[in-house]
């Protein structure tokens, strides 16, 4: 029974993938997938999919890509993909990381987006992989309803396919949904398909064509509040006389359900677990260690409420906004901290500085819609070049500093749509020749010793007309 | 101890300077101690609090300043502001001294040319600590005038760290005052050096003093009254000179034409009653000129005294009639109201109770003189007596400048500050006379001591000579026990001072700071927090009103548009805030909305302690408010001549706006141990209506420690009369996300609308298919299949039309019947 539904599946799919092949990659035809599992936690607003593909290379050729679909709107919020694959047996196991690059095909059906994961080694004809597949979605979950009061929990939508959008044909999969709370208001059901605690689970189904799409539709508490910034802009100065200034500006915002009508702080105060349960009180924010000078503060003067916490490894910043934020609520403020400066810079072995720095915001659990990323070198250092893992857009400015004549240079990068999982660390080289140092000490005592001797001058100068 | 002298001189010897190079470089090695003394004691709000702007007035002069920076002068000069006082706004660049804007973005300028990265807010925090070291600079070149040197000194320790000075200089107190006394000492102390050297440079530098003086502070009228009834005294006791004639001629014309530069000036010089006495006086002065060519020209002294007789009463009989004819023709200003309660200080309490209102222009009590004066109190008479001791024109210009700012001093406590120069100058002169007179007496001891036998040939007489010898021990022990007093006044003084300064005037007002339960520090951040709030989470062009004390701090800080603010140019339009706060809620909201306010915010201190709140100003609302609207009557809110807010309140008390505002459900609130719910801990009392319900208000948001609440206007109900019901469903009209938009579908859930859908749902159960699908179907036909699914079932949950109906009925049936292709099953959640 077994073998003509097999052989038929071949015939069917080899007649189709003769289709494809003529506009298509020749990595489509001969792949697919025996068997996927996605976990999709939605515990956060941050919606974070781990997804295992076992690829099989059912083709004749050796091919060492293997293509990954989303949705356009999905694409749209899409904020990282990560790629990893088990080496070695048994115990010894270690994870690769591979190449994640997104990729444009021609006629994809309903717009669908498209990244390439390049194997380390090509998938010989009838061999199979497994590959690990971890993305984050931001701005995925949809308040349902859009408005709520200060007692009332915050519901959202999530949206999804029940089965996996692939460009491949997929044997067997399964979905499992955790939500953050045992209240799902309503969920779409694809039998099989079951509830049980936090744990939604769809499938498994079997024998999906390429691009199989059920959408379904989850409608759940989720009171982790919302926090996005809007726009953060991180300067960090190079002082080579020590010391690494690093000046955070944010914009956040609750972007949670809004708030609806009254603010009452009797009932905030009295029953904080029942009003204003989604509502944002503090934030964490992890520096580097041996952090000093830390401010937090906003447009007009300092916010007294912030406390620090440092020990060997890493030094922990709680910050709270002035008000707590309900959604739709807005604040901004500045952090500032310095750094020594020998933990971030070093020498490359041809004589060029570089910084090593982490790139992402400090801030636990929140997602950047845009940031931008600011190195001042000192002035008189030279052609800058900035390394990041990953793509940004990148040019120079000038900023005028303290006792500056030509200015400093700012490498300035910019990146949309991050998510903690970006906070990884970047490298800006640039030739700074040490004598640079003393141009301002130079340029204050030669100042000072120049007022010196006019008063001098003016004291052993008779200015008056009269003899 | 007496090693270090020594080895100080043998220091300064090794040098090889000469004495007076000695004494030089001890003068100017103290005056830059002093100088930055005078500024590092200003710091301590700095290092108390931070680097910010305090109280009131200081925000508005700090965002002038910003917009200043921004926007460039000539905007600034042209600003019309729509931000306050809507909906009449205010011509800014017209209403206020530019001269602290300028000065602190000229030092900004300054700065950032020389490439020092400073942010605006720190030169306006500094810029009165700057301006409070220039002044000591310049007292010291005034006493050196006056007197000498030696009380030049003094006179500028004891200015660098006078609290009636540091009052109003501290980091961070951003206020005209701040660099106003330094241009009011200064064009005194060149006024009088152009007297006393009949210099035209002199007189022209105090021109542009005065001109300096006029920018930058209303206060300028003081000097344009004391400077010529200086001049009358010197007319009067006969000290008339070319010198005098010179100095002030320049001075008044010169003056006045730059001060008419000055918009909010304008023509006042030539129009208004308070500027008359300088032009009188200066015509006086062309009187005395034209009699001395007179007397010149003429031997017959009789002749002269007829001819005297005549001119002077000419004289005086066509100034009195110009003036006359002035005032009647209403070319010449009557008196303000301002410059009427400093004359008369129970003038502003019957007439201008918004002039009463503020609490720095009550008469001043004896504890303040002695808390901002301290020694100087004492040493003030002395110092009097020692220049009337030694007559000059300048020392009657200083006992006039003296005892003029005392008397005004007096009147108004915040008049303790132009007070404050003088008393320190006089004061200096009593210390270093004293000091003096007692060294020299010291060391001529020595001298006689050492020298007593070549002295014995001197012209004195033997029989006082024995005298003086017999009472030497007692006058050296005598001269040293006065010393060491002195010295230990002066270190009093200085230990007060610095007391004084830390305690209370180092307070930035805005923040404000409590000892807590354990002796550790609570900050009460409020006020900043309500403001920004405003500032972020409400509409761009929403109207705040509020009592006008939080005016200019909602505008700098909350960037909204006020109702009223701290520049009280329009009494009618404060009264009708007042009438507002205390009024009925359904009256008020009818002023409420004419003005067409979107917030309220009020200031309340039963939660925390905090006495100066909105409930304790409640009065003066009410006066300012029956003062132009005779419905508000203050008996009203009074019982027996009591102000109270407990069980024993006045029932308009007790319902009024402001009332109901500062005390919307704090009757549910525990504010101290062992105290019923709703105690007042700022009055001390149980609050007597703790049942306050708000009808066309609504909270928006109450700070951390509930000192500022802010209140939403509601919008009016909708007129509709059988709209009673507000519907239970809140996402009317939501536009239904199109996010897994495979199917390319959108449309919009209006679960109101799907009544006639749960009907069919209850129909279902019973009869399916047979039932009249089609106006439903037509309702979700925009929508995605699940999509409608997910509307029909918010709609049956939210219980629209308040059908109970059996959720187990599988809603894809209905949309079988609609047509829809149902891939899904879809449930209800519970």
């Amino acid at each position: 029974m077994e073998a003509p539904i097999r052989a038929r599946e071949a015939l069917g799919f080899i007649l189709f993938s003769l289709l494809f092949s003529i506009c298509r990659s020749s990595s489509l035809n001969h792949l697919l997938i025996s068997n996927a599992e996605r976990r999709i936690d939605l515990s956060s607003h941050i919606v974070k999919v781990f997804l295992t593909l076992k690829v099989e290379n059912a083709g004749s050729t050796p091919t060492s890509e293997v293509l990954l679909s989303f949705p356009p709107t999905q694409a749209d919020h899409l904020a990282t993909v990560e790629a990893l694959v088990t080496k070695g047996k048994r115990k010894k196991t270690t994870l690769v990381r591979l190449d994640v690059k997104p990729t444009e095909l021609p006629d994809a059906p309903n717009d669908a987006k498209y990244f390439t994961i390049y194997l380390a080694n090509p998938l010989k004809s009838g061999e199979s992989t497994t590959i690990e597949v971890l993305y984050l979605l931001t701005h995925s979950q949809e308040p349902f309803p859009a408005e709520i009061a200060q007692s009332e929990s915050q519901l959202v939508y999530y949206r999804d396919s029940a089965l996996i959008l692939s460009p491949y044909h997929i044997k067997q999969q399964a979905t499992f949904i955790k939500t953050p709370s045992t209240k799902v208001e309503s969920f779409t059901r694809v039998e099989p398909s079951n509830r049980a605690g936090t744990e939604i689970k769809y499938g498994p189904y079997e024998d999906h064509p390429p691009y199989s799409f059920s959408p379904i539709l989850i409608h759940f508490e989720n009171n982790s509040p919302f926090a996005v910034v809007e726009e953060l802009v991180r300067e960090v100065e190079i002082s080579h006389w020590g010391n690494l200034q690093v000046t955070e500006q944010y914009t956040l915002v609750h972007a949670g359900a809004r708030h609806k009508g009254v603010f009452s702080r009797v009932d905030y105060q009295s029953r904080p677990t029942l009003n204003g349960a989604s509502s944002l009180r503090y934030l964490l924010a992890r520096l580097p260690p041996r952090v000093h000078s830390v401010y937090y503060r906003d447009e007009i003067g300092n916010i007294s409420s912030s406390h620090l916490r440092t020990d060997s490894r890493k030094s922990e910043l709680e910050i709270e906004p002035r008000y707590p934020l309900f959604g739709g609520w807005k604040a901004t403020f500045v952090i500032g901290y310095g750094l020594p400066l020998q933990d971030f810079l070093f020498e490359t072995s041809d004589d060029r500085r570089y910084l090593n720095f982490t790139f992402g915001c400090p801030l636990l659990e929140t997602v950047v819609d845009k940031l931008t990323v600011k190195v001042v070198l000192p002035e008189g250092s030279k052609d800058p070049s900035a390394v990041v893992p990953f793509p940004v857009e990148q040019h120079l400015e000038t900023k005028y500093s303290y006792l500056d004549v030509v200015g400093r240079t700012v490498v300035v990068m910019e990146k949309k749509n991050l998510v903690p999982a970006h906070n990884s660390h970047f490298q800006v080289y640039y030739t700074f020749k040490p004598i640079f140092m003393l141009a301002e000490p130079l340029m204050l005592a030669s100042a000072f010793f120049l007022f010196f001797v006019a008063c001098v001058a003016y004291l052993h100068i008779d200015l008056s007309i009269r003899k | 101890m007496a090693t270090m002298p020594a080895s100080a001189s043998d220091l300064l010897k090794s040098f090889k300077l000469k004495t007076k190079q000695q004494e030089l470089l001890i003068r100017v090695s103290i005056l830059c101690l002093v100088y930055i003394l005078a500024f590092i004691t200003r710091l301590f709000s700095v290092l108390r609090y931070e680097s910010m702007i305090h109280e009131f007035d200081p925000y508005f002069n700090y965002r002038t300043t910003l917009y200043l920076t921004e926007n460039g002068f000539y905007d600034f000069w042209n600003w019309f502001d729509y931000e306050s006082w809507y909906p009449l706004g205010r011509i800014v660049g017209g209403t206020l001294y530019p001269g602290l804007m300028v000065t602190a973005v000229l030092i900004y300028r300054i700065l950032r040319f020389l490439r020092f990265a400073v942010h605006i807010r720190e030169v306006c925090v500094l810029t009165a600590p700057f301006f409070a070291s220039n002044t000591t600079l310049v007292a010291y070149f005034f006493g050196k005038e006056i007197w000498d040197s030696g009380a030049g000194l003094v006179a500028a320790i004891l200015i660098a760290i006078c609290p009636g000075y540091i009052s109003r200089s501290v980091a961070g107190s951003y206020d005209n005052e701040g660099v106003a006394i330094f241009a009011l000492l200064f064009t005194f102390y060149v006024f009088v050096k152009a007297v006393n050297t009949g210099s035209l440079a002199w007189s022209l530098a105090s021109a542009f003093g005065y001109f300096y003086m006029v920018s930058a502070w209303g206060g300028y009228v003081f000097i344009i009254n004391l400077i010529p009834l200086y001049v009358l005294v010197l007319l009067i006791t006969g000290r008339y000179s070319m010198r005098l004639y010179v100095a002030y001629n320049c001075m008044y014309i010169l003056g006045m034409l730059l001060a008419m530069q000055i918009r909010f000036v304008g023509f006042q010089h030539v129009q208004s009653g308070e500027h008359m006495a300088v032009m009188g006086v200066f015509f006086l002065m062309q009187v005395f000129y034209f009699l001395d060519w007179v007397k010149h020209m003429l031997s017959d002294t009789k002749l002269f005294q007829a001819f005297l007789r005549i001119t002077v009463t000419c004289a005086v009989a066509v100034g009195g009639i110009a003036l006359g004819l002035g005032m009647v023709s209403g070319y010449i200003s009557p008196w303000t109201g301002r410059f009427y309660s400093l004359l008369d200080p129970t003038y502003a309490k019957d007439h201008i109770p918004i002039i009463a209102s503020v609490s720095e222009h009550q008469p001043t009590a004896w504890s303040s003189f002695m808390f901002d004066f301290h020694i100087l109190l004492f040493l003030f008479p002395a110092g009097l007596y020692f220049c009337f001791k030694r007559l000059s024109d300048a020392t009657i210009f200083i006992v006039m400048y003296g005892l003029t700012s005392m008397y005004f001093a007096g009147v108004m406590v915040r008049l303790i500050l132009v007070a404050t120069p003088a008393v320190c100058l006089i004061s200096a002169i009593a210390v270093s006379a004293t000091v003096k007179n007692l060294t020299v007496l010291l060391r001529s001891k020595n001298k006689v001591v050492q020298t007593g036998s070549t002295k014995g040939s001197g012209g004195s007489k033997s029989s006082s000579k024995a005298l003086l010898d017999q009472s030497q021990p007692f006058q050296k022990n005598g001269a040293i026990a006065l010393l060491f007093g002195a010295f230990y006044l002066l270190s009093r003084y200085a230990t007060h001072c610095t007391w004084v300064t830390s305690e209370a005037y180092s307070s930035p007002s805005i923040v404000l700071a409590a000892r807590g339960a354990h002796g550790n520090r609570v900050i009460f951040d409020d006020y900043r927090e309500a403001y920004f709030w405003l500032r972020q989470n409400t509409p761009q062009d929403a109207k705040v009103m509020s009592w006008w004390d939080y005016g200019y701090q909602i505008t700098a800080m909350g960037n909204r548009t006020v109702i009223v603010d701290n520049n009280t140019w329009n009494n009618t339009h404060i009264a009708t805030v007042g009438r507002a706060m205390s009024s009925y809620e359904d009256e008020a909201i009818e002023i409420i909305r004419s003005l067409d306010v979107d917030y309220v915010l009020v200031v309340f201190g039963g939660v925390t302690g905090y006495s100066s709140d909105d409930i304790n100003k409640f009065l003066w609302m009410v006066r300012i408010g029956g003062g132009v609207f005779p419905v508000i009557k203050e008996p009203d809110y009074l019982v027996n001549g009591e102000y109270r807010v407990d069980k024993g309140a006045a029932p308009k008390m007790l319902n009024c706006l402001m009332y109901k505002l500062c005390y919307y459900r704090f009757g549910e609130m525990l504010t101290e141990y062992g105290k019923p719910p709703g105690y007042d801990r700022a009055r001390g009392v149980e609050i007597g209506n703790k049942d306050v319900k708000l009808e066309h208000l609504e909270e928006a948001f109450t700070t951390s420690n509930w000192i500022v609440r802010i209140y939403r206007v509601k919008p009016p109900n909708n007129r509709c009369p059988h709209n009673v019901e507000t519907p239970v469903v809140t996402h009317l009209g939501d536009v239904f996300p199109n996010g897994s938009n495979i199917h390319g579908q959108s449309g919009t859930c209006n679960p109101q609308n799907l009544g006639v859908c749960l009907d069919l749902l209850g129909l279902v159960d019973v009869n399916l298919g047979n039932a009249p699908t089609k106006p439903c179907c037509s309702l979700i036909e925009g929508l995605v299949d699940l999509e409608g699914a997910v509307c029909l079932c918010t709609a049956v949950r939210a219980n629209v039309l308040g059908i109970h109906i059996n959720l187990s009925i599988s809603l894809s049936l209905l949309l079988r019947n609609c047509e829809r292709k149902v891939a899904t099953e879809y449930i209800c959640g519970p």
